[in-house]
């Protein structure tokens, strides 16, 4: 019997305790936007290829009305978010960098935004693995979490390999967000038919919720919901960061280790984010598409932080003005401070894989001088994959990106950004791994 | 709000961080070594505080100075150079003269610091570096050793603390035998253990009313400081751990195979400095392993060469050779002790 397994917390080794920042949201109940006047809708919001666009300029479409379909099987379609009319498709800039073709729908003020709807279908459970799986892509639904990974993807398990257990990761580390918080607290049905459709695609027969101790309200509110046959639970784990990355979740709730350069398939496990399950027992029951997320914005100087339903294509400018945003100077990040990432614009759209609007200033602006290394090992501490980020920090210096590669598993990190932020030198540890990642993919498509 | 009117700020993530700047941990080590400052002051009067203060000027001079020559910004304000000074003064015996106190601090910058770039490139650790110059340039004046708590040391200086610049430092012999106690016989603990077979209690070993180098006589003393370090953070607990362990362990052997001739663990750890290296000179950040069981294997390292060294070498300043001897070990500790990363175990499994 392994003995290190019975003193084992319910946690992973390593990683960082953060300040959380979420009492500002994580009470507000969740609210609606207006919608905004003019919506840009890019085509790619997804990993994979983007969809395409069956609607020409001038034609009239109704909220949740297809507008795009999916290109392929590592693609899904796009719903309008609005009733209106389609102004263009253009080139448009997206946050995610650069510029890409887009929808742009001009919102019908006077229209009531009613949905389209159809019948209630009840039966979603009783229909094959492979039609479920396709009605999941068709509702247009990708991963929640931040990657926006195609969830009918996710879903379609290659046929020798065995799926145990589900887990679903309620966990929301980074400091600042509360979507998931809210979709827990205000959404347990939806989700847990979201996660029967998740267990019956990919044919586990158990489900685990993995939860941060500071939600145990959610605990409270999930459990009595729960079947009592066990086949669905809910833990608590121990609230630390990067808790809610896959290999993290995975080994704090079960002990296992997802094997380096592998897919949480191949350990067993299928792992979904608590509010795309939520999303997806919403949306298909009911035969609509993904047209809206909750959103926290956040931050400094904002007179009415809060969780947001907002259409996707809304501008950032537009929620700022409706958030009461004040401030001269500032960092604007979509996602948390730890992952998330900086945008260059607020005439910028929301798109599927945007759930957090942070806004920081001088904390984030405020810049120190890079020193040298002082080989603290505190990064070694910190790292939760037990990489050497001091070691391959004086690599990329040096530029040695096949060493970090080939002996220091640079490939490993997964850009979490626990090193940087214990680095007492300042040190921008992980935009160092990043760039030598590009680099090195680079480097590997010229060899070929 | 007007959208022309916000300044955004592009950079990448992670947005928020929350360390103690390296000046601060620098800092902090400072902190922790003024109580031995003190007490040196206490134990040994104005020529300890004397040695103090030109070891410490001498080292941060030479910092300016380096950086103002090779046009860099002056890294004085971030306090290596500080505890360097300190370190350095703690580590030579109380009536060293000044003059050489001054060197020993140049050539500790110079040659252990500047020479490979500065902060955070170092190899060694540079009062070390420093120590083993001047032992080998002034092997009298290193080891010559005063009495601690002498009447009149705040208003006297020893008298070789005032020798002049490249001459013969005055001998201390007639001042020690005026002031000393009773029958001080001018050597340390060590030096009776090597060379004449008397053991000192650990209780004063362990108190430091004893003679020895001006910081280190007090290991009780320096635990509190260490554990202050810890406490706050500043101090990878783990290296003074693993020195002690390797020196115990390696003293342990030694003791169990001759008890007559060999002295215990608990003597071995608590003389010659062996605690003021182990928890200010071996956990050295720049100079020792970042590997968990690398640091493990440098302090098991270290604490065996004090252990041979003592035992069997010619000199008693063992630990201060160990610990360059595991310095310079380091990069070859390391690139042999990588931490197994999350994952890493399984896949070699399924090959």
């Amino acid at each position: 019997m392994d003995l290190f397994k019975l003193f084992k917390k319910n946690t992973f080794s390593h990683g960082i305790h953060l300040d959380e920042y979420k009492d500002e949201t994580n009470a507000k109940t969740t609210r609606r936007l207006p919608f905004a006047p003019e919506l840009t809708l890019p085509l790619s919001q997804n990993t994979g290829k983007p969809a395409k666009a069956i609607v020409h300029k001038g034609q009239q479409v109704t909220r949740g009305e297809i507008i795009a379909v999916a290109d392929g099987f590592m693609s899904v379609p796009l719903h309008s978010p609005v009733t209106g009319t389609i102004k263009a498709i253009d080139i448009a800039k997206t946050a995610e960098g650069g510029k890409q073709p887009a929808i742009i729908i001009t919102t019908a003020l006077s229209s009531g935004q009613h949905l389209l709807t159809s019948d209630i279908r009840n039966d979603y459970l009783q229909i094959s693995r492979e039609e479920l799986i396709q009605a999941v892509q068709n509702t247009g639904m990708v991963g929640l979490g931040g990657a926006a990974f195609p969830s009918h993807v996710k879903m379609k398990i290659p046929a020798d390999t065995n799926i145990h257990t589900v887990l679903i990761n309620g966990c929301e580390c980074e400091p600042f967000m509360t979507t998931d918080h809210r979709v827990m607290l205000e959404r347990v049905e939806q989700l847990l038919h979201g996660i029967r459709i998740a267990m019956k695609c990919v044919a586990a027969p158990k489900a685990i919720i993995g939860i941060e101790d500071n939600k145990l309200d959610v605990l409270h509110a999930i459990e009595p919901h729960l079947p009592t046959d066990g086949s669905i639970t809910i833990k608590a784990i121990i609230t630390k960061y990067p808790q809610g990355a896959q290999k993290m979740l995975a080994y704090a709730l079960l002990g296992i280790e997802i094997p380096s350069g592998q897919r949480s398939s191949s350990v067993g496990l299928a792992i979904f984010n608590v509010a795309t399950l939520a999303k997806i027992g919403a949306l298909l029951p009911a035969n609509q598409g993904l047209i809206e997320r909750i959103v926290t914005i956040t931050g400094d100087n904002i007179a009415h932080p809060g969780n947001y339903l907002i259409p996707f294509g809304t501008p950032l400018s537009f929620l700022l003005e409706h958030v009461g945003f004040k401030g001269e100077e500032a960092s604007l990040i979509l996602g948390g401070p730890m992952m998330g990432m900086a945008v260059r614009s607020l005439d910028m759209p929301t798109t599927k894989a945007t759930g957090t609007v942070l806004i920081l200033d001088e904390r984030a602006t405020k810049r120190d001088d890079i020193l040298p290394c002082i080989k603290c090992s505190r990064c070694l501490q910190a790292c939760p994959i037990h990489l050497n980020p001091s070691e391959l920090g004086l690599l990329a210096a040096q530029r040695q990106y096949d060493v970090m590669e080939e002996k220091y598993h640079l490939k490993d990190c997964f850009e979490c950004g626990c090193c940087s932020y214990v680095c007492p030198s300042n040190i921008p540890l992980v935009q160092y791994f990043r760039i030598a990642k590009v680099l090195n993919r680079e480097r590997h498509l010229q060899d070929g | 709000m007007a959208k022309s009117d916000l300044k955004i700020d592009i950079r990448t993530s992670p947005y928020i961080r929350k360390a103690p700047t390296v000046a601060q941990i620098m800092r902090n080590v400072v902190y922790a070594l003024v109580p031995l400052v003190i007490y040196a002051v206490y134990q040994f009067g104005i020529s300890a505080l004397a040695l103090v203060i030109i070891t410490t000027l001498s080292c941060m001079l030479t910092e300016h100075f380096f950086c103002k020559m090779s046009a860099k910004k002056s890294t004085i304000t971030d306090a290596s150079a500080v505890i360097t000074g300190l370190l350095l003064a703690m580590t030579l015996p109380p009536g060293f003269p000044l003059w050489m106190g001054a060197i020993a601090g140049f050539t500790a910058i110079a040659m252990g610091k500047t020479l490979f770039g500065g902060l955070g490139f170092n190899v060694f650790n540079p009062a070390l570096v420093g120590r083993a110059f001047i032992q080998a340039a002034f092997p009298v004046s290193i080891t010559t050793w005063t009495p601690a708590l002498a009447t009149d040391r705040f208003v006297e200086f020893i008298p070789s603390t005032l020798a002049l610049p490249f001459m013969k430092p005055l001998p201390t012999a007639d001042w020690t035998a005026q002031v000393a106690l009773d029958g001080f016989s001018g050597a340390t603990p060590l030096a009776l253990m090597k060379f004449q077979g008397i053991m000192t209690d650990t209780y004063d070993l362990f108190f430091g009313t004893i003679a020895g180098s001006t910081g280190e006589t007090s290991s009780l003393l320096i635990l509190i400081c260490g554990f202050y370090l810890v406490y706050r953070k500043m101090l990878d607990w783990r290296i003074p751990a693993a020195v002690l362990f390797g020196t115990a362990i390696s003293a342990e052997f030694f003791y169990f195979m001759d008890p007559t001739k060999y002295p215990s663990p608990g003597f071995m750890v608590c003389s010659g400095g062996l605690m003021f290296a182990a928890v200010f000179m071996a956990s050295d950040m720049v100079a020792s392993p970042v590997t968990p069981l690398g640091i493990f294997v440098f302090g098991c390292l270290v604490g065996f060469l004090t252990v041979i060294i003592r035992l069997f070498g010619g000199l008693t300043e063992a630990v201060m050779y160990a610990i360059l001897f595991g310095n310079a070990a380091t990069p070859l500790i390391e690139s042999y002790t990588q931490p197994r990363i999350y994952g890493a175990r399984k896949q070699a499994k399924d090959k």
